[in-house]
C-alpha cells in the first residue's frame, strides 16, 4: 500500500463505525482479513463505503498527543472497574478519579444521599513517570503520596469499560489534575486511547 | 484482615457494628422486601429488624439475628434510623454481586447514632469501598396488632406449592382471595381477572401442607398489587406460614435459609381490602 505521496505517506478514510463493525462480524471466523480499499477476494467480498479525507483537513483527525500528566498509573483489572462502576452509575452522574504515584487509585462519588470511595492499591506506576520528570514535566518530583484528580462524566468512563471484550495486555491511565483522564489500552500491536476530559 | 484494621480508632464511637464475611447474607433477604425506598432499621441485642411499608397497609420485616453476623456489637439497648433501601443495596452489591463461587464481599457495618451516615466498609479480592449512606430520622412502624392468641387460622405450607401458584396468578386481578376452612376448600387462592376466575386449592392432607389448622370459614380479599412483592420473600424461602386473624389481617412468615445455610424470617402483614362488602 502506498500514501498520497512519498511525503504524505498515509491515506485518511472516514466510516461509519456501525458499517464496519457488520462487515468484520461475519468474518469472525476467517484466518485473516485483509483490508484493501477495492478489493475482490476469492471467498467473501465486503464493500465498506468510505469517504477519503483531503490532505486539506488532516490537520482536523490529528492523533491528539500524550498530555503532560502529573501522575500515570496502571489501571487496575478492569472487570473490577467495570462492576464498581455499574453500581455508581447508579447513584451518581460525575465520579472523580484519583491516583498517585505510589501505585494507589480511588474512584469516587459524592451526593446528598451517599458518598462511596473505593480504594485500589499495589496498581504500579509505569516507568515513563520517570522520563517525564526528566523533561521537566508536572510529574517531577513529585510527593509519590499527592493524588491528582479529575472529576468526570461515569457514562464517559462506564462506555470506555463496555468497549473491552478482549483483555488487553497493558492499560493505564495519565490523569491531568483536574483538566482530564487519558486512558490507554495495548494489546498487542493495537493501542486504544480514550481522552475524557474534566467537568466542573 | 484489613477492614477490622480500618476503624480501631473510632471503635469507641460507633453504637452499633455488625460484620459478614459474605454481604450477600444481608443484601439477599432485604431484596425481599425491597418495594419501596426507604426503610426503618432497628437493631438491638438480639439482631437487626429492616422495616418497609406501603400505604400504611402493609408491612415488610426481615429479621437478621445476631448469631448471623462474625461480629455484632451494640452499645444501646435499641438503635433505630430509616435509610434508602436502593442504595443500600447498590453499596453492597458494589463489587457486583457476584455468585461466582469463593468470591464474596466482605461487610463492615458501622452507625455512630443520630445525625450520622450509616458507614459500610466492603472488601473484596483485596479492594476496600467505603459507602457512607445518610441517614433520616426513623418513622414509627405501624403496629397491625397481630398478636397470636387472635389468630383463627394458621397454615405452613412448603414454599414450593406456593411458588408455582404465585407465579402463575392472574395479574389483571384487583385482589387476591384467600379462603381458608376446617372443610373443603381448606385453604383456596382465588383470582378474578380479565380472563375469567381462578382457583388454588390446597387440601388439608397434601404433602406440602405442614400444618394446618383452622378453626373457622374465613374469605378475606387483599390487593394484588400490595402483595405482589411478598413474591420475592416466597421465592427465597423454603417454608411458609399463613395466618388470618378474627379481622381478616393477614400475616405471612417465610423461612429463608442464607449462602451458609443459616435460617432468617422475613414476614409480611397485611390489611384486609376494605371495599369488599360482607359476604
Amino acid at each position: 500500500m502506498e500514501g498520497v505521496s512519498p511525503e504524505d505517506n498515509e491515506i485518511c478514510l472516514e466510516v461509519t463505525p456501525e458499517n464496519l463493525s457488520r462487515a468484520l462480524k461475519t468474518v469472525q471466523n476467517a484466518k485473516a482479513v485483509k483490508p484493501t480499499l477495492s478489493s475482490v477476494s476469492r471467498l467473501v467480498t465486503h464493500d465498506v463505503p468510505v469517504e477519503v479525507i483531503p490532505r486539506r483537513l488532516w490537520h482536523e483527525f490529528k492523533e491528539p498527543g500524550m498530555p503532560d500528566f502529573h501522575v500515570s498509573i496502571y489501571l487496575p483489572p478492569l472487570k473490577t472497574m467495570r462492576n464498581v462502576i455499574d453500581r455508581m452509575k447508579n447513584l451518581s452522574n460525575f465520579l472523580v478519579m484519583e491516583a498517585n504515584l505510589n501505585g494507589e487509585m480511588n474512584l469516587k462519588i459524592d451526593t446528598d444521599l451517599v458518598s462511596v470511595t473505593t480504594h485500589f492499591k499495589d496498581l504500579g506506576n509505569p516507568p515513563w513517570g520517570d522520563e517525564a520528570s526528566q523533561q521537566g514535566g508536572p510529574s517531577q518530583s513529585r510527593d509519590p503520596e499527592t493524588m491528582a484528580q479529575t472529576r468526570v462524566d461515569i457514562r464517559k468512563l462506564q462506555q470506555f469499560l463496555m468497549g473491552q471484550q478482549v483483555n488487553p495486555s497493558k492499560a493505564m491511565c495519565n490523569i491531568v489534575h483536574e483538566r482530564m483522564v487519558h486512558l490507554i489500552l495495548l494489546h498487542e500491536d493495537v493501542s486504544l486511547q480514550y481522552f475524557i476530559p474534566a467537568v466542573a | 484482615m484489613p477492614l477490622s484494621t480500618q476503624s480501631q480508632g473510632d471503635a469507641e464511637q460507633y453504637v452499633l457494628v455488625a460484620c459478614l464475611d459474605n454481604a450477600r447474607n444481608l443484601s439477599n433477604i432485604l431484596k425481599a422486601i425491597t418495594f419501596k425506598d426507604h426503610a426503618i432499621f432497628s437493631a438491638t441485642p438480639n439482631g437487626l429488624k429492616v422495616t418497609v411499608e406501603d400505604s400504611k397497609c402493609l408491612q415488610a420485616n426481615a429479621f437478621i439475628q445476631s448469631e448471623i453476623f462474625q461480629e455484632y456489637t451494640i452499645k444501646e439497648d435499641s438503635v433505630g434510623f430509616q435509610v434508602n433501601l436502593t442504595v443500600l443495596l447498590d453499596c453492597l452489591n458494589i463489587f457486583g454481586g457476584s455468585t461466582a463461587p469463593g468470591v464474596s464481599t466482605a461487610l463492615r457495618m458501622c452507625y455512630k447514632g443520630y445525625g450520622y451516615p450509616l458507614t459500610l466498609f466492603l472488601e473484596e479480592g483485596g479492594v476496600v469501598t467505603v459507602c457512607k449512606i445518610n441517614t433520616q430520622e426513623p418513622e414509627e412502624p405501624v403496629d397491625f396488632e397481630f398478636c397470636s392468641t387472635n389468630v383463627t387460622n394458621k397454615v405452613i405450607l412448603q414454599s414450593e406449592s406456593l411458588k408455582e401458584a404465585f407465579s402463575e396468578l392472574d395479574m389483571t386481578s384487583e385482589v387476591l382471595q384467600i379462603t381458608m376452612s376446617p372443610s373443603q376448600p381448606y385453604f383456596r387462592l382465588s383470582t378474578f381477572g380479565n380472563s375469567g376466575n381462578a382457583h388454588y386449592d390446597y387440601p388439608k392432607d397434601s404433602d406440602m401442607m405442614e400444618l394446618f389448622k383452622c378453626t373457622k370459614t374465613q374469605t378475606n380479599r387483599y390487593k394484588m398489587s400490595l402483595l405482589k412483592p411478598s413474591t420475592k420473600a416466597l421465592a427465597l424461602s423454603c417454608k411458609v406460614s399463613v395466618r388470618t386473624d378474627s379481622r381478616g389481617f393477614l400475616s405471612l412468615q417465610y423461612l429463608v435459609r442464607n449462602d451458609d445455610g443459616q435460617i432468617c424470617f422475613v414476614e409480611y402483614y397485611c390489611c384486609p381490602d376494605e371495599e369488599v362488602a360482607e359476604d
